[in-house]
């Protein structure tokens, strides 16, 4: 309480608040021109272009950054390594917000966003990739809802509702692990339909699993980054477990990124000899295939490994930002820059400036409710009254 | 545990995921469809076409769509390559200076009617219907405007409409499915003043797309664009060059869409099934090393405690006896001390 009543005190304009008010206006004037004139009104979209950076960045890479809580939460409940327990609700609220973000963020671009609930309450197609993409990810984002309830209802002091949840535990983890596994996938499936218009060095029957195993690699990187940002911000909320564990999860962590990164690159190399692509290298698309490859697979593969081998906690972090931009990249490259790369320079997609300021609106948005919530509820601590397991 | 398990895969099968099992992709991918028998389709010949863009009208006419932004018969707009897009459900456009032809070519663009239409495999409200007509429809009123179906047509047909703020549509040719239903000739064909348009049953347009080429092997490319292309489209085409060079994809194979993603469909029910399977194991194993863990700490730590308390009892006893060493030492030093002393007294008063 005291505490509370220290933060009203204190001037309601500190920088972040301001930096964000200005963003939320921003956005909300943008979202109120995209609802009365359209796509056409905030966009660069156009029927050569249907998928832009909603797609490319909100939801592909949206939806890839929230991995972070599948892949905490299976390896502390199902492989049992009880060494990372402290990561996992962070892990589980990034998840969660995560992907209300990217829910958020497709009432925003489909053209009629009420209509959402069609597929499954109208007419389901389900010969379509995006078919199985929604409904995993309609009930993921349920699932996530309920691992991260325990929470909350710690901070309302709802004892018997919370212990109900976390009997569910175990079931939950594996129901979002299966659910994970399906739709990170079927996003790079999405684009199996497409062969003609992706360029070959990125597409590939394999595409759903490269975007199932980036999607790990996503999560573990953004589960190293998510605490470094916390701990530099938020360090007075955490408690002396999560503060103990917290290297421990950025090595172990880092680790495991490093060997998933490995087999990455592996498979990756077997797409192409699989494909016979080889002579595509020398191009400049293959050119900035190997930059990808290379710079954003194998460096951050390499890099982990050595701030692992040194413990060189620094570099790890480090490490972990470049991972994420590699994965960035790669839905880039499969949506937006090797998409539809055999059309001229003049009817390719080059993002309106009002579209990257949905996008920033949007992440912002994320930002704001995760500070609300770690700093009122038991996320980087345990509850005190709750002292068993989460 | 296996409990929650049936429970859980009973919850993905409620969860509506089950019903990747036997969807029409997965009959696709086991019998190739040849198309409805007795389905329509549009033959058009670029040898007779001659550019009026009559069709252009026509189309434009029949579909009540807005007014072009130049006049039908203003042909210098075939200059430029245009495409279809939500005011026009066809574009002709043309292609100059082949060897050995000294008139320009003409290509007429609008949806293909695909025999296994990419659009509608993609569309997951099923907002497209391939007709046993043979038409391709589209379903405005189920549509979400996800724009998945233009993302997935490989002839980058269906126009969205971007500044529809609330209503926006798919729109593309439809081959004129209301006018063939009412046994009327579509629209383009209907006003095409040339053969370059024929309207009739698919199988009959490619008999008699084969005699022309056999007739006159000298005018045509001896391929039938449209016949296997992504497995099959209604609309066929005839050409006197190269398709590639009138910008037709020559690339796309015959695969139809559908059988594109019917594996990784496929592998949903897999995964369903198995992961839980393999996780709950997993689980289970990493539950008896903790336990066995647990065991072994535990039993560790009784060994040490004991080895300790030997270790302990062991030094004191070793402590004890050299104590009463030191002490029996000590003491008959000081006995000894003592007698030399008495003696020493003794001598003392002796003397
Ligand atoms: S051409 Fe495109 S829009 Fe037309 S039926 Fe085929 S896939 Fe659908
Ligand atoms: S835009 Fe409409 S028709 Fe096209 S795939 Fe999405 S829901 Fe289906
Ligand atoms: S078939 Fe009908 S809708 Fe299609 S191009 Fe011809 S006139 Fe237009």
């Amino acid at each position: 309480m005291s505490e509370k009543a220290a933060a009203a005190s204190k001037s309601f304009f500190t920088p972040f608040n301001v930096v964000a008010g200005i963003i939320v206006i921003i956005g909300l004037i943008l979202t109120a021109l995209r609802f009365t004139g359209g796509l056409a009104a905030v966009t660069n979209l156009s029927d050569y272009n249907p998928w832009g950076i909603w797609i490319g960045f909100d939801l592909l890479v949206g939806v890839a950054l929230a991995a972070g809580g599948f892949v905490t939460s299976a390896a502390v409940y199902l492989f049992g390594m009880k060494r990372y327990h402290s990561a996992v609700r962070p892990a589980i609220l990034t998840g969660f917000l995560g992907y209300a973000l990217v829910v958020l963020a497709l009432n925003y671009d489909v053209g009629r966003p009420w209509r959402l609930p069609y597929p499954f309450v109208i007419q389901q197609g389900t010969t379509s990739v995006l078919f199985e993409v929604a409904a995993c990810v309609a009930l993921y984002l349920a699932v996530l809802f309920i691992e991260f309830s325990p929470a909350a209802l710690e901070w309302l002091g709802l004892r018997k509702a919370r212990r109900i949840v976390v009997k569910l535990t175990l079931l939950l983890t594996i129901f979002g692990v299966v659910l994970s596994t399906l739709h990170q996938s079927s996003l790079g499936a999405l684009f199996l339909i497409a062969p003609s218009k992706l360029h070959p060095l990125w597409y590939s029957p394999y595409i759903p699993i490269y975007f199932f195993i980036t999607s790990i690699i996503a999560g573990l990187s953004m589960v190293i980054f998510e605490s470094t940002l916390s701990y530099r911000y938020l360090s007075h909320k955490m408690d002396e477990t999560h503060l103990k564990e917290k290297n421990d999860v950025t090595l172990g962590f880092g680790k495991a990124a490093s060997y998933v990164l490995a087999g990455y690159f592996a498979i990756k190399v077997i797409g192409i000899s699989a494909g016979n692509h080889w002579h595509l290298l020398g191009t400049s698309y293959g050119l900035w295939f190997l930059v990808e490859l290379f710079g954003f697979v194998a460096l951050p593969c390499f890099l982990y490994a050595v701030g692992v081998r040194d413990k060189n906690l620094k570099l790890i972090r480090w490490t972990a930002v470049l991972a994420l931009l590699g994965i960035i990249l790669n839905r880039f490259n499969v949506c937006l820059i090797a998409f539809n790369w055999h059309l001229p320079s003049s009817e390719r997609y080059f993002p309106h400036w009002m579209e990257i300021g949905i996008s920033v609106f949007i992440v912002t948005i994320g930002v704001i409710f995760y500070k609300f919530i770690v700093t009122r509820m038991p996320i980087l601590y345990k509850h005190p009254e709750y002292s068993d397991s989460h | 545990m296996s409990i929650s398990r049936r429970k859980f895969l009973g919850w993905m099968g409620a969860a509506g995921l089950g019903t990747a099992f036997g969807s029409p992709a997965h009959a696709a991918a086991n019998k190739h469809f040849k198309g409805y028998p007795e389905s329509l389709g549009v033959l058009f010949d670029n040898m007779l076409c001659i550019g009026c863009r009559n069709c252009e009208a026509g189309c434009n006419k029949v579909n009540e769509l807005p007014p072009p932004d130049r006049p039908f018969d203003d042909l210098t707009v075939l200059s430029k390559k245009r495409r279809t897009n939500t005011k026009v459900f066809t574009v002709v456009n043309r292609y100059d200076h082949f060897k050995g032809i000294k008139n320009p070519l003409f290509r007429k663009i609008q949806c293909n009617h695909c025999l296994e239409p990419a659009c509608a495999s993609a569309c997951f409200v099923r907002a497209f219907t391939k007709t046993k007509e043979g038409p391709v429809t589209y379903d405005p009123s189920v549509c979400v405007g996800c724009r998945y179906c233009m993302i997935a047509c490989p002839f980058e047909i269906p126009t969205y409409e971007y500044d529809e703020p609330l209503t926006p549509r798919i729109r593309k040719c439809t081959m004129c499915q209301p006018r063939i239903i009412d046994g009327k000739l579509p629209g383009c064909v209907e006003i095409c003043p040339t053969e370059a348009l024929s309207f009739g049953k698919r199988g009959d347009l490619i008999k008699i797309a084969r005699e022309r080429i056999k007739k006159y092997p000298d005018r045509y490319v001896d391929h039938i664009y449209g016949e296997h292309e992504m497995g099959g489209t209604s609309w066929l085409y005839l050409s006197g060059v190269p398709f590639k060079e009138l910008a037709m994809r020559e690339d796309l194979g015959v695969t139809p869409a559908p059988e594109l993603t019917a594996g990784a469909l496929s592998a949903v029910p897999m995964v369903a099934g198995l992961w839980p399977v393999l996780l709950t194991g997993l689980y289970a194993v990493s539950k008896r090393k903790e336990k066995i863990a647990k065991i072994e700490q535990q039993q560790a730590i009784a060994s040490t405690l004991e080895k300790a308390n030997a270790e302990a009892e062991s030094k004191l006893s070793k402590a004890l006896a050299k104590a009463q060493k030191e002490k029996a030492a000590a003491i008959s030093k000081e006995v000894k001390k003592a007698l030399e002393e008495a003696k020493k007294t003794q001598e003392k008063e002796g003397s």
